[in-house]
């Protein structure tokens, strides 16, 4: 138990060093960089956010999405900045548009696959086993309807 | 029967998409700046940094900008490929020097030769940013109107010279 607590206690401290950070003296454009730089992706390490990762490249893409906001430039012209310099990749969460619709709508799809087969192969269990206790039941009858005629043809042994 | 069918295709429709997965490089992104205008920035020149250059000047030629840094080993391992681009002449070599010390970057030139015609200083990385830089080395092929034709990430090969960058260069300078 203590030893999964210290592994515990070891994997959060992975994310909870600090990078550089900018601090912009207007708290809405500070609010602005804090989610702009979570929203973009490091193309170095290309899994982390440049708000996370400490690679060099994220260091000036931080730099110039400060810059910018400075500028008074907005959240949109930020983002389109990045993007005609390295694509959609660099954002995340990826605008919605006939290259990436796959990516949109693939788990769509995957799910309602998914939920038709399970539906279906639950009728049919259902089915199946509606089917089985149906004869369960006739089987029974039969044997009854035996057990009853022979009783009134020889009479109660009893 | 079908009881055997479905699985099997199931299985191979998952085969066919992990076998294209396992041949996707995650670390080549598309450049969205193909068939655009090389961005435009005036840069100091290394060897004479009170010169400056700027893509207007390299109008009406082909040209190859290769961004590169004296720290970046893959540049090391590409350097004698563009040394032996350089002594073929066919095209105008310019260097982006990226985020390096001008002096790193003299001594490496001098000791590894220099296959640029001119090299320019890019010390905060703005110009890499303009040009979508996320890895060095990076090659673009720019054609006579300044539009970017052609970008090639990580070192070029001796057969990447051949087989890509040779035709297209060919092809670059027909054209008007």
């Amino acid at each position: 138990m203590k030893h999964l607590l210290f592994i515990f206690l070891l994997m959060m401290s992975c994310g909870s060093y600090a990078v550089d950070t900018h601090q912009l003296s207007d708290p809405k454009q500070q609010e602005a960089y804090e989610t702009l730089t979570k929203e973009l992706r490091c193309l170095v390490c290309q899994n982390q956010t440049i708000a996370d990762s400490n690679a060099e490249l994220a260091g000036d893409l931080r730099r110039q999405v400060y810059e910018m906001l400075q500028q008074g430039k907005s959240r949109q012209e930020i983002v389109q900045f990045m993007t005609d310099r390295y694509g959609d990749f660099v954002l995340y969460k990826p605008p919605f548009k006939g290259k990436t619709s796959l990516l949109w709508i693939a788990p769509v799809v995957f799910l309602v696959m998914g939920l038709t087969i399970v539906f279906f192969f639950i009728r049919r269990k259902k089915a199946v086993a509606n089917q089985q206790s149906q004869a369960g039941a006739l089987e029974i009858d039969v044997e009854k309807q035996k057990k009853i005629r022979c009783l009134l043809e020889k009479g109660d042994p009893s | 029967m079908l009881k055997y069918i479905i699985p099997l295709v199931l299985f191979i429709i998952m085969a066919i998409f992990l076998a294209l997965g396992l041949n996707l490089k995650p670390s080549e992104i598309p450049s969205p700046l193909l068939n655009k205008p090389a961005p435009v920035f005036s840069a100091p020149k290394l060897q004479t940094p009170e010169e400056k250059l700027s893509p207007a000047d390299l109008k009406g030629r082909v040209w190859l900008f290769n961004v590169w840094a004296s720290w970046c080993t893959s540049c090391r391992a590409e350097h004698p490929v563009l040394n032996q681009l350089a002594g073929q002449h066919a095209i105008e070599i310019v260097g982006l020097n990226y985020k390096d010390d001008p002096n790193d970057a003299k001594n490496w030139l001098n000791t590894l030769g220099n296959p640029y015609n001119v090299s320019i200083m890019d010390q905060d990385g703005r110009i890499g940013i303009d040009y979508g830089v996320y890895g060095v080395p990076e090659t673009f092929v720019i054609d006579k109107k300044g539009l970017i034709r052609y970008k090639h990430t990580g070192p070029v090969t001796a057969e990447d010279v051949q087989q890509t960058f040779l035709p297209l260069i060919a092809k670059l300078q027909a054209e008007p």
